[in-house]
C-alpha cells in the first residue's frame, strides 16, 4: 500500500522509523526539537522521542557537527540537521577533515555512522549566501556518500539507507520541495544508495539530473514530446558513489546525453558524468556530451538575476536541440 | 489645551537637536519597515526578510555617538542600520524591490545592504560571520593608524558561534579598535537565550576575555548613546575592544514567514509598553524637550520620505540580466564559464 506524502513528511517517516527500530540513532540541529525544525520536517519528533533524542542546538554548526562525530566514532548513530547546507559551510572541518577521516586514520578501528542532511540548492531570490549547490563539493570528499533527492518515495527509503549506512552519508535535500508530493509506500521501504533510476524512458535523448531540477528535466521532456522527441530522463539520486552504469546504458541506447545539473559549471557533477561518459561510451555518442548549468556566478537577489541564473525547460530544449543538431 | 510653553521644562541634558535626531532615526526605521512589511504583503518584495521594528533605539544611540568615519558591519537584520548609517530610504526600499537603482544594484537584497560611501560593511547571511569580519575592519584602522572603532553586531544566536571566541581573544590581544555589541533580543528564530546557552547574560562572555563589558538597557536611546560613548571613548585612547549587550526586543516575526508561536501575547504585550519611539514620544508631551510642531514636523517629513522611496522604487529600471556576471571579479572580461 502506498499513500501521498510530501518530501518533508517523508522524510520523517524515514527518521521515524529509523529511531524505533534503533535506540543509538538520534536527531540533533537548529531548531529540530521545539519548533519542529525550520521547515518542519522533525514536526513532532519532540513529542515521540523526547529531548534526549531530538535535540535543539545553539547556532554552532562546527560545534554540534563535531559533537556528532565524537558521539558516532563512540558508537551511537547521529542524524545532524543543517538548517541548510549553506550553514554546514561552517562544519566543513569537522565532516570533510574528521567524519570522512576517521576510518581510514584509525586503520579502520573507529568508524563514524553519521548522517548530515539538510537542504541544497537555490531556493528563490536568497542571494549569494543562501542560495548554493553543495553535491560537488561533499561528493569529491573519499569517506563521504552523497545523496541528493527530492522524489519522496526515494527519498525516504534512500535515508533510511543513509541512516542504516556504517559510513558518513550527506543527505541533499530541497527547500522548495520539502511540499512536493509523491506516493510513497508504506511500512519497510529501502532505497540503495548508489543506484539512479530512470524516470521516464525514452529514445531520442537521455537527460541525466538530480534533486529539483529532475522535476525540470520532466517538464522539458514532455514539451520535447509535443515536438516528437522522445527523451529519457535519469534521476542520478545518489552522488557519489555515482551510477554511471545505469546513465551508460541509457546513452547506448540514444546516442545523446544532456547533463542537467543546478551546480556551478566548473568541476561539479556535469563534468564528472561527462568525463565517465566520453571515457566509457565514447562510441555510442552521436553528438558531445551537453550541459546545462547555474550560471558560472554568485547569484543575486533581484528575479532578474534568478531567472538569468537558473536551468530551465527551455534551456534544457535548446540543450537537446543541440546535440539532435536540430536547428530552430 | 496645554501648549508646549506651558510644559514643566526639565533641565535638558542634551540639545533639541540630539532629541531630534534620535526621533527621526527611529521614526524612520519604524516607517521604512513598516512599508517594507506591506510592500512584500504584496509580494514586491521577496526571499528572506528581517525587520528591525522594536530595536530603532540602538540605531539611534548609535546615531549620535558616533563619528561618521567610524565603520560598521552586521548581520541580515540590516535595513535599521543601514538607514542610521547614512543610506538613504530610497536606495534601501530599490534594493528591496531587487532594482538597479539599489544600493547594491539589486543583488544583496533584504539581507545584504552595503555602502563603502558610508562605511558601511554588510549586510551578511551568514550568523556570526561578521564578528571575525568586524575585527578585521578594525584591523585595517588601526594598520593604518586612524583612530576610527569598528562597530560589529550580532545577535544573542550569534553570540554562541564559536568564531566569537576566537575573535574575542584576537581583538583583545592586539588592542584592535572594535566594538562589539550584542543586541540581545532573546531570540534566535524560534529559540530563546535559555534554551540554548547557559549563560543567559550575554554580557558575561566578554570577561573571560577581560573585556571591558556592560549590559545596556536597548529602548532608550540616550542609554545607548552614553553606553556607546563610553565605549567609543576607551577604544579610540587606544585601550582596544570593548562589548556592550544590548537588551531589546522585537515585536516582529523573525521573519516575515514567522508566526511567532514560541512567546506569549503577555510578553509582546509587555514589552509594547517600552516601545522605545512611543516612551520618547510620552516624554516630549511631559517635558516639551522637542516641541509638539518639530515632533509633527518630523513625523510629516518621515511619511513624504518613505512614500518619496517607494514610489522611486516603483519607477526605477530593472537591473539587465548580464549584470548577473558583472561583480563576480573585478575584470570586466573575465572568460566565465558559459557552456
Ligand atoms: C551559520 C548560519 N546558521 C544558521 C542560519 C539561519 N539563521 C538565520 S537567522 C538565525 C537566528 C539568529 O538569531 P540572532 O543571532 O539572535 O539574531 P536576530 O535574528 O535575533 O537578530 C538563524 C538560525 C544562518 N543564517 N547562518
Ligand atoms: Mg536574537
Amino acid at each position: 500500500m502506498s499513500r501521498i506524502l510530501t518530501l518533508r513528511d517523508a522524510l520523517r517517516e524515514a527518521m521515524v522509523e529509523e529511531m524505533r527500530l534503533d535506540p543509538t540513532v538520534f536527531l540533533m540541529g537548529e531548531e529540530v526539537a521545539a519548533y519542529n525544525g525550520a521547515y518542519k520536517v522533525s514536526k513532532g519528533m519532540l513529542d515521540e522521542f523526547g529531548p534526549e533524542r531530538v535535540i535543539d542546538t545553539p547556532i554552532a554548526e562546527l560545534g554540534f557537527a563535531g559533537i556528532g562525530v565524537g558521539a558516532a566514532m563512540n558508537g551511537l548513530k547521529p542524524i545532524v540537521e543543517f538548517m541548510t547546507w549553506n550553514f554546514a559551510v561552517l562544519a566543513f572541518d569537522q565532516i570533510v577533515n574528521n567524519a570522512a577521516k576517521t576510518m581510514s586514520q584509525s586503520a579502520g578501528q573507529f568508524g563514524c555512522q553519521i548522517v548530515f542532511r539538510g537542504p541544497s540548492g537555490a531556493a528563490g531570490q536568497l542571494a549569494q549566501q543562501h542560495s548554493q549547490t553543495f553535491e560537488a563539493w561533499m561528493g569529491t570528499v573519499p569517506g563521504l556518500k552523497v545523496i541528493s533527492c527530492t522524489d519522496p518515495a526515494d527519498a525516504k527509503g534512500l535515508l533510511k539507507s543513509a541512516i542504516r549506512d556504517p559510513n558518513p552519508v550527506c543527505m541533499m535535500e530541497s527547500e522548495v520541495f520539502y511540499g512536493e508530493k509523491g506516493e510513497v509506500p508504506e511500512g519497510e521501504y529501502l532505497v540503495p544508495i548508489g543506484k539512479a533510476i530512470v524516470r521516464k524512458e525514452g529514445s531520442d535523448v537521455t537527460l541525466v539530473s538530480f534533486n529539483k531540477q529532475v522535476k525540470t528535466c520532466m517538464l522539458a521532456a514532455a514539451e520535447l514530446e509535443k515536438e516528437g522527441i522522445s527523451a529519457e530522463v535519469i534521476d542520478l539520486r545518489t552522488i557519489r558513489p555515482l551510477d554511471i552504469e545505469t546513465v551508460i546504458q541509457s546513452v547506448k541506447k540514444t546516442n545523446r546525453i544532456v547533463v542537467v545539473d543546478e551546480s556551478w559549471p566548473m568541476f561539479g557533477v556535469s563534468a564528472e558524468v561527462a568525463y565517465e561518459i566520453q571515457k566509457y561510451a565514447f562510441d555510442y555518442l552521436d553528438a558531445p556530451v551537453t550541459r546545462i548549468n547555474a550560471a558560472d556566478s554568485s547569484l543575486g537577489y533581484s528575479h532578474i538575476y534568478v531567472d538569468e541564473y537558473m536551468p530551465n525547460p527551455s534551456r534544457i530544449i535548446k540543450g537537446v536541440k543541440e546535440v539532435m543538431y536540430i536547428k530552430r | 489645551m496645554q501648549t508646549t510653553a506651558d510644559k514643566k521644562k526639565i533641565k535638558a541634558k542634551y540639545s533639541e537637536e540630539t532629541y531630534a535626531t534620535w526621533y527621526e532615526t527611529m521614526l524612520r526605521i519604524r516607517r521604512f519597515e513598516e512599508k517594507t512589511l506591506l510592500m512584500y504583503s504584496q509580494q514586491k518584495i521577496r526571499g528572506f526578510c528581517h525587520v528591525y521594528i522594536g530595536q530603532e533605539a540602538i540605531a539611534a544611540g548609535l546615531k549620535t555617538a558616533l563619528r561618521p568615519e567610524d565603520c560598521m558591519v552586521t548581520a541580515y537584520r540590516v535595513h535599521g542600520l543601514a538607514l542610521m548609517k547614512g543610506l538613504t530610504s530610497r536606495e534601501c526600499m530599490a534594493e528591496l524591490y531587487g532594482k538597479d537603482t539599489g544600493c547594491v544594484r539589486g543583488k544583496g537584497g533584504s539581507m545584504h545592504f552595503f555602502s563603502k560611501e558610508h562605511k558601511f560593511f554588510g549586510g551578511n547571511g551568514i550568523v556570526g560571520a561578521q564578528i571575525p569580519i568586524g575585527a578585521g575592519i578594525a584591523f585595517a584602522e588601526k594598520y593604518n593608524k586612524t583612530d576610527n572603532i569598528c562597530v560589529t553586531l550580532f545577535g544573542d544566536g550569534a553570540a554562541r558561534q564559536g568564531a566569537l571566541h576566537e575573535t574575542f581573544n584576537m581583538a583583545m590581544n592586539w588592542k584592535l579598535p572594535v566594538l562589539f555589541i550584542c543586541e540581545n533580543n532573546q531570540y534566535a528564530m524560534g529559540t530563546s537565550v535559555a534554551r540554548t546557552s547557559n549563560v543567559t547574560d550575554m554580557v558575561k562572555i566578554g570577561l573571560s576575555y577581560d573585556m571591558p563589558s556592560e549590559q545596556v538597557d536597548g529602548m532608550r536611546p540616550e542609554v545607548v548613546h552614553e553606553a556607546v560613548s563610553r565605549a567609543a571613548e576607551h577604544i579610540r585612547s587606544g585601550k582596544g575592544p570593548y562589548y556592550l549587550e544590548i537588551k531589546t526586543y522585537r515585536y516582529r516575526g523573525h521573519s516575515v514567514s514567522d508566526p511567532g508561536l514560541y512567546r506569549t501575547k503577555e510578553e509582546l504585550e509587555y514589552y509594547k509598553t517600552l516601545d522605545p519611539i512611543g516612551m520618547l514620544e510620552h516624554s516630549f508631551k511631559e517635558t516639551g524637550l522637542l516641541p509638539d510642531e518639530r515632533v509633527l514636523e518630523i513625523q510629516e517629513s518621515i511619511k513624504d520620505e518613505i512614500e518619496d522611496a517607494v514610489q522611486f522604487a516603483e519607477e526605477s529600471p530593472w537591473p539587465s540580466p548580464e549584470e548577473l556576471y558583472i561583480d563576480n571579479y573585478v575584470e570586466r572580461d573575465y572568460p566565465f564559464m558559459k557552456d
